[in-house]
């Protein structure tokens, strides 16, 4: 069923009685020629290139709990291309191009909204280091403007620029940079997966990964046995726990980051927005909340929610920065896990088991990264080669020192 | 219409408030809802997607409909619940969403559009052609969706954050919370009781209940003048409970000033963080609306709050009142009516087996079909056991049963059970660790049940504490079984039946959601947004599920749940984030120097916490650069002075100290002479530069370490870690004393000659030299080192002395042709000498990069010597450190390409990361990192910056520009 | 969130700096096997269980400490100094 506003209109008419389910419930075969391992967005974004770039369709997802569970649907839904390493920045180059076109390949409308992404500076080095990551931007073919203090009084007017604690220097404007209607793009490479003829298995749990020989022969779900030479593994937020069925001790240290959103208000930000000196970023979804974010809890968690030390320095940085919000009231709060990796870029790649691969590692960008990351992914998983914006995201390249640390922070899993 | 003789308002006290412009009268003690139902005013707002016109519900914060804008000066505050807000001399609220105005709204057209707008719908259009989306399609979207605005003004107004300590937190007041908190008050347990609302009590303040014989509310207030008295009690009343955390803390909200006139000095709200031993939960149930034909009207609201109007505000919100349930609450309902005197219509009774004998008539398994009225209900049209009826009514009670309130303990994933004869969830056991739910938020419904559950509880938490529990009477009240047939929508008709009232879900667009396969609890929530507006489905969510429930045959407990996250009630960013404001986001450091630069006209700039002075300007200089370029010279030509007192300083002890900086740093330390300084390279473990610095040998087995302002943090805790983890028995003790000393750059040829009038004598001090010395009876401590290039002195007294000497030091200088130096030249000096700061150790340079690869010694092992090896940390691939020297401008950002090459990522050489004006070289200059780099000395190079459109040649350098071979800072 | 530091007793969560697994405190030999050296600074067991991790008592005694603890609930089960543990030297 192809969507339309046409198409709204007529079954408007006719009571809405027409609408066909949007994916099947298939039944688990016995083998498929690939599984991927979760249904979130990277893993129905890969089904979908699998199907899509690569023909094979005889492919499956296996969910454990509902489509979209994961990091997909608990994330600030911000969309932009704005890194300085080479490595980062051709990756999500790529994406933003797939996210500029993903409407209307997906025939399903996610909201991405181009409105524009500024990340404000607070001192000369910050200055410094935003202008190197802008020509960067630039150097790739993305786009990015460098606004002074007035200039950003000129788009940003309610920003406190007399009493905040860290002066407003600048900003780097990444006007490609957006946001998108998070739980859409899920069910919008769902839709589009399972219309290729991907079986999209929920409440499928896998328990185990079969090898023999060192090459993957399928996997043990709470469903039964699924044989397949191909499977990846793109659990983000449980990557250390799948990776073990198979006997790998991954880089990565799960850690959780929070968000909210406030109640419906009328518009008020129309960019999205980030602070320099406190990790506090902000936009308005279509509905009207405030939807904005800051760091990790900083502890290795598991536990899909968080405390209140980073809850009120969150709102701290929202006061000192636009004390405008200051009446707006937080209507939820939410926790993701968050794959913490130890230089804050993704891995995906082959791993020591022929046939097996693995997409993990997102930090905390793993939503704007969905359409180039099932891209890469499934072209890996087609050719058994890396796909050459993806090239650098290599599972062994802490252990030979090729780091990919845009922050500069370190080795340590939850400063990134 | 209010009611003569009833209700807990002060009639002593009327007050005036204005609603979207026009003045109502009401007592203290109203509630914004309270005194407009008192005024006959049913429209209140209009609904988010269809615009529909609504009044009031409920009586609490779960209200979905009544929102307002409440005005104050130039600010306002969007979506107040009406329900909430207590009214006061001069309130001014306005209602919202609605153009031009709330009886004839625009967008009202959106409800007859409403087939076209079902659940979804929007992910299936707007699609084509493409620009449309942010051109037109989008900015629509956005300006009709929304609730309230936002001023758009700074939020001036005083918030507030508190903490809080218990042994025993009661969340609610009702007869399970007080009998629990008079429980262990009686134990002498330290208590807290909280309770959303401005008046303590429950229900026994909004039904008609006796307890012991009493009215309810008569025998809380006795309760709570005793609970009062008690040293070891905290009553806090408006205070809700919005959060539960790890190891009994709770988020909570008091809204300090909400209820009167904005005051100087009065906060609006506090945001609590109470630590509680045990808590008991006490929050009582939330009653459930009925999903039938627009059952949204403006006179449709709950059978409990139709009974909170009329027994605590004396208000009765209709004159021809009719009643429908599934459980008996209608009966109460309608006796208290009558007796009051007021019109009962009829009761509806979904059930087809309950009682039909009442003073007013009853019609058995009725289920309403549609009702009528543009702003406010005049008649409802049902059928029943006995055939169809209409009835002219204005005001409908409903009741669909309660649903405890069991937010809070889903705030730790705990999932709620389902109990069949009650028809809706309870509290998980455990669910939270140390809480413990009681009365109606547990299923227990009856008051007598209440007060039993609360003494258990409080048994529960006594025990839990260590505390015998008293002996306490248990109060006489009602203990009527609660009985229930659920009923949640009225099957086979047409029409809109509405769940979720502040989102605008239908029962229809659930079942549209499970036609298309939305059939998960979580997908059929986020496809048809049920449960995500401001009452975060707290009317909606057990109907919703039923109907999801009965779309996709399978039975509740099945379908499960949706998780109830924090906050309970909406809560203010300004709350949340008190103290925030302005400079309170962060700490201020100021030097002792601080006031003198200022005196003297110079800019502050934040570095980090610090504030530095940015430069001294002189009369007649119109720029920062021509007094940054007279502060260079100065220093290079006479002698400068300048606070360096940000740096980080360690004091390092013990017999083991030696031994433990050759640990920590790169290179040696245990080598050192006493009395001498060394410049110390450290790594992080993974191989990457963390910090540099000089480290002083005061004495055999005392150190004083420097480190940059930046990492002063970074370095004590590293060096606590390997302290404590590798070698805690070592004997080495460390203590950080950068808050102990100031200290000054004396630097320039006549550093020696300003030292000696002040010491008496010139310093007899070799470079890298470190000495006592005193400034009269002033002990100080004298280093020979220089972050200029020149012959550098830094001279530390104790903090207390630091803004005299920096105004003596100053002084002297001037007389020398000399004077204080500001951050900018001081960066200009570091840059001209190629000395790094952490623009160059960014957290990506390697030793290798920055050309210290040889200072990473091979005898002994470091911190971060291992990983510091990796093929990928080393060789001609890395971008490595080197001087730039151009004729004109460059731009720290910029990137580098070799000339000749196309302009791309593929073709990136490297990028600049500080740059200067040399007045001393008197050209361009920059610091740079170039792959590699020191092969390619002597050779041109292109910089582009392209966003300050910057495109110039310069020459790749050694990064020292200025005495190459030191022989000046050695004189 | 709190923890009990052996020195100070019962403070809040805002009190500490988290650092990472205790393995960090496994500092393998400086000519240990590069395998060993990337056990040791990138991968970790990440159990969603109990676990044992370094925090380090910021605000307070300056103590590192090793906490037991468990990822998923959030109970945490021992708190000890990095500095009284056994076989702590180098």
């Amino acid at each position: 069923m192809r969507y339309s506003g046409l198409k709204v209109i007529t079954e408007g008419l006719f009571g809405n009685k027409g609408w066909k389910p949007a994916w099947r419930d298939p039944a688990p075969k016995a083998e498929y020629d690939a599984i991927i391992i979760g249904g979130g967005g990277h893993g129905l974004s890969t089904a979908y290139y699998l199907a899509k770039n690569h023909g094979l369709t005889n492919i499956a997802v296996l969910e454990k709990g509902y489509l979209g569970s994961g990091n997909i649907g608990r994330n600030t839904t911000i969309v932009r291309a704005n890194y300085f390493l080479q490595g980062n920045s051709e990756f999500y180059s790529h994406s933003m191009k797939l996210w500029e076109g993903l409407e209307i390949d997906l025939n399903y409308n996610v909201m991405h909204s181009q409105r524009g992404l500024i990340n404000l500076f607070h001192s000369d080095g910050q200055r410094d280091a935003f202008v190197r990551r802008g020509n960067s931007m630039i150097n790739q073919g993305d786009d990015a403007i460098l606004l002074d203090r007035e200039g950003v009084r000129e788009m940003l007017p309610y920003l406190d620029f007399e009493q905040t604690r860290f002066p407003i220097y600048g900003g780097l404007y990444h006007p490609r940079g957006g946001t998108a209607r998070h739980d859409a793009v899920a069910w919008g490479y769902a839709r589009a997966a399972d219309k290729r003829g991907v079986d999209l298995i929920q409440n499928c749990e896998v328990t185990g990964v079969d090898i023999e020989n060192g090459r993957v022969t399928g996997v043990q779900t709470t469903r039964g046995a699924i044989k397949a030479r191909k499977v990846g593994i793109v659990v983000a937020g449980r990557s250390s726990q799948v990776a073990a069925m198979a006997g790998m001790r991954l880089p990565i240290e799960s850690h959780i980051l929070q968000a909210f959103v406030t109640e419906g208000l009328k518009p008020v930000i129309d960019h999205v927005v980030s602070f320099g000196m406190g990790h506090f970023y902000i936009s308005q979804s279509d509905k009207g909340g405030l939807v904005f974010g800051g760091d990790l809890d900083f502890y290795a968690s598991y536990a899909s929610r968080g405390n209140l030390p980073m809850v009120e320095h969150v709102m701290e940085a929202g006061m000192t920065l636009m004390p405008m919000i200051g009446r707006a009231k937080v209507l939820r709060s939410w926790g993701g896990i968050m794959d913490m990796s130890p230089d804050g870029s993704p891995i995906i790649d082959k791993t020591h088991v022929d046939g097996l691969f693995i997409d993990c590692g997102w930090n905390y960008g793993g939503f704007k990264a969905v359409p180039a990351s099932g891209w890469c992914m499934a072209h890996l998983m087609a050719t058994g080669e890396s796909h050459p914006v993806a090239a650098r995201f290599k599972l062994n390249r802490f252990a030979t020192g090729h780091i990919l640390d845009e922050e500069g922070t370190g080795s340590q899993h939850n400063l990134h | 219409m209010r009611l003569a003789g009833k209700g807990l308002i002060d009639r002593s006290t009327p007050v005036t408030f204005t609603f979207d412009g026009r003045s109502y009268q009401g007592y203290r003690g109203d509630t914004l809802a309270s005194a407009l139902l008192a005024n006959d005013v049913r429209l209140v707002g209009r609904s988010f997607k269809y615009h529909r016109p609504r009044g009031i519900l409920t009586a609490g914060s779960e209200e979905p409909n009544a929102m307002v804008e409440i005005l104050e000066g130039n600010q306002q505050t969007p979506n107040v619940r009406a329900t909430v807000q207590e009214v006061f001399d001069g309130l001014q609220a306005r209602s919202q969403n609605r153009f031009p105005s709330l009886k004839f709204d625009l967008l009202g057209i959106n409800n007859l559009a409403a087939p076209f707008l079902s659940a979804g719908f929007y992910y299936k259009t707007f699609m084509w052609p493409r620009p449309f989306w942010e051109k037109l399609y989008e900015p629509l979207i956005r300006r009709a969706a929304g609730l309230g605005s936002l001023s758009g003004r700074h939020d001036e107004a005083q918030y507030e954050k508190a903490w809080a300590f218990c042994d025993l937190l009661v969340i609610g007041s009702g007869p399970a919370g007080l009998m629990a908190a008079w429980t262990a008050a009686q134990a002498g347990a330290d208590v807290i009781l909280a309770e959303e609302d401005a008046r303590m009590g429950g229900r026994l303040v909004s039904d008609n209940l006796r307890v012991d014989g009493q009215p309810g509310a008569d025998w809380v207030e006795a309760l709570l003048d005793d609970l009062k008295a008690m040293p070891n009690v905290r009553l806090m009343p408006r205070t809700t409970v919005t959060g539960a955390y790890d190891d009994g803390t709770y988020g909570a909200l008091e809204r300090v000033g909400l209820h009167r006139a904005p005051a100087p000095h009065l906060p609006r709200e506090c945001f609590w963080r109470i630590v509680a031993g045990q808590t008991v939960l006490a929050a009582g149930a939330l009653e459930r609306p009925i999903a039938f034909p627009d059952n949204d009207r403006p006179g449709i609201m709950l059978a409990s709050a139709l009974r909170s109007y009329l027994h605590r505000y004396g208000v009765v919100p209709g004159n021809r009142i009719t009643l429908i349930a599934n459980n008996d609450a209608a009966r109460a309902t309608a006796r208290d009516l009558m007796a009051a005197g007021v019109k009962v219509v009829a009761i509806l009774d979904t059930r087809p087996d309950a009682t039909a004998l009442e003073d007013c008539p009853v019609y058995l398994n009725a289920q309403i079909t549609g009702t009528a009225g543009h702003l406010g209900l005049t008649a409802i049209t049902f059928r029943h056991a006995g055939g169809t009826a209409t009835l002219e009514t204005d005001c409908l009670a409903m009741s669909g049963g309660w649903n405890p309130t069991v937010h809070l303990t889903c705030h730790m994933n705990g999932r709620p059970l389902w109990r069949e004869d009650i028809a809706a969830f309870i509290p998980a056991e455990g669910a939270v660790p140390r809480l413990t739910p009681a009365g109606a938020c547990n299923g227990t419904f009856s008051t007598a049940g209440a007060f039993r559950d609360g003494l258990a509880a409080a048994h529960t938490a006594l025990a839990a504490l260590g505390r015998p529990a008293p002996d306490m009477a248990l109060p006489m009240a009602e203990d009527a079984p609660y009985t229930i047939t659920p009923f949640w929508q009225t099957p086979g008709v047409e029409g809109r039946q509405w769940l979720d009232f502040a989102n605008d879900v239908t029962t229809k667009d659930v079942k549209l959601s499970a036609q298309e396969n939305f059939r998960s609890v979580e997908h059929m929530k986020r496809y048809t947004t049920q449960g995500m507006a401001p009452d975060q489905g707290k009317n909606s969510n057990v109907a919703a599920l039923a109907v999801l429930a009965d779309a996709t045959g399978r039975g509740i407990p099945q379908t499960g749940t949706t998780t109830f996250r924090p906050p309970f009630v909406p809560t203010s960013i300004a709350a949340m984030g008190a103290g925030g404001r302005g400079a309170g986001f962060a700490p201020q450091r100021f030097l002792t120097s601080d006031q003198a630069s200022r005196d003297r006209g110079a800019p502050m700039i934040e570095a980090g916490l610090w504030y530095r002075p940015s430069y001294f300007p002189k009369p007649g200089e119109k720029t920062w650069l021509e007094a940054c370029n007279r502060e260079v010279t100065m220093v290079r030509e006479s002698v400068g002075v300048s606070d360096v007192s940000t740096l980080g300083k360690i004091d390092i002890q013990g017999r083991d100290a030696a031994r433990f900086l050759d640990l920590v740093y790169t290179n040696t330390f245990s080598t050192l002479p006493v009395g001498r300084v060394r410049y110390g390279l450290m790594l992080r473990e993974d191989g990457h530069v963390l910090d540099d610095g000089t480290t002083a040998r005061l004495a055999e087995h005392r150190y004083l370490m420097t480190t940059t302002t930046a990492a002063a943090g970074l370095v004590m805790r590293h060096l606590d870690f390997v302290h404590q983890a590798f070698c805690a028995d070592w004997d080495v003790r460390f203590l950080s004393v950068t808050e102990a000393w100031a200290q000054f750059a004396i630097a320039g040829p006549r550093a020696r000659d300003l030292l000696a009038t002040l010491l008496g004598a010139a310093p007899d001090l070799p470079f890298m030299g470190v000495t006592d010395v005193s400034l009269g009876s002033t002990p100080a401590r004298l280093f020979r080192i220089s972050f200029s290039g020149e012959e550098g002195y830094e001279l530390a007294v104790p903090t207390r002395y630091g803004e005299a000497l920096f105004r003596d030091l100053v002084a002297r200088a001037e007389t020398m042709g000399g004077g204080p130096y500001g951050m900018e030249a001081l960066n200009v000096l570091r840059i001209e000498k190629g000395f790094i700061t952490h623009a160059e150790i960014h957290g990506r340079t390697t030793a290798f990069d920055i050309g210290m690869e040889k200072m990473v010694s091979a005898k002994k092992d470091c911190i971060g010597k291992a990983a510091a090896a990796r093929p990928g940390m080393i060789g001609p691939d890395r971008e490595q450190l080197v001087g730039l020297r151009a004729s004109s401008a460059m731009t720290a950002g910029a990137h580098l390409f070799t000339p000749g090459d196309k302009v791309h990522r593929e073709t990136d050489q490297g990028y600049i990361t500080s740059v200067c004006w040399s007045p001393t070289l008197s050209a361009h200059l920059a610091l740079a990192f170039v792959k590699d780099g020191r092969a390619r000395h002597g050779t041109r190079i292109r910089v582009v910056d392209h966003l300050r459109k910057i495109d110039v040649l310069a020459e790749i350098t050694d990064p020292v520009f200025h005495d190459k071979e030191g022989a000046k800072l050695r004189a | 969130m709190r923890l009990t530091c052996p020195l100070c007793g019962e403070r809040d969560r805002r009190e500490f700096y988290y650092y990472g697994s205790e393995d960090y405190l496994n500092r393998p030999a400086p000519d240990a096997a590069p395998q060993a050296w990337d056990d040791y600074l990138h991968n970790r067991d990440n159990p969603a269980g109990v676990t044992r991790d370094l925090w380090y008592h910021d605000m307070g005694c300056s103590s590192w400490l090793v906490v037991t603890r468990n990822t998923v609930t959030h109970d945490i089960l021992a708190v000890e100094a990095v500095a009284d543990r056994k076989g702590g030297a180098a």
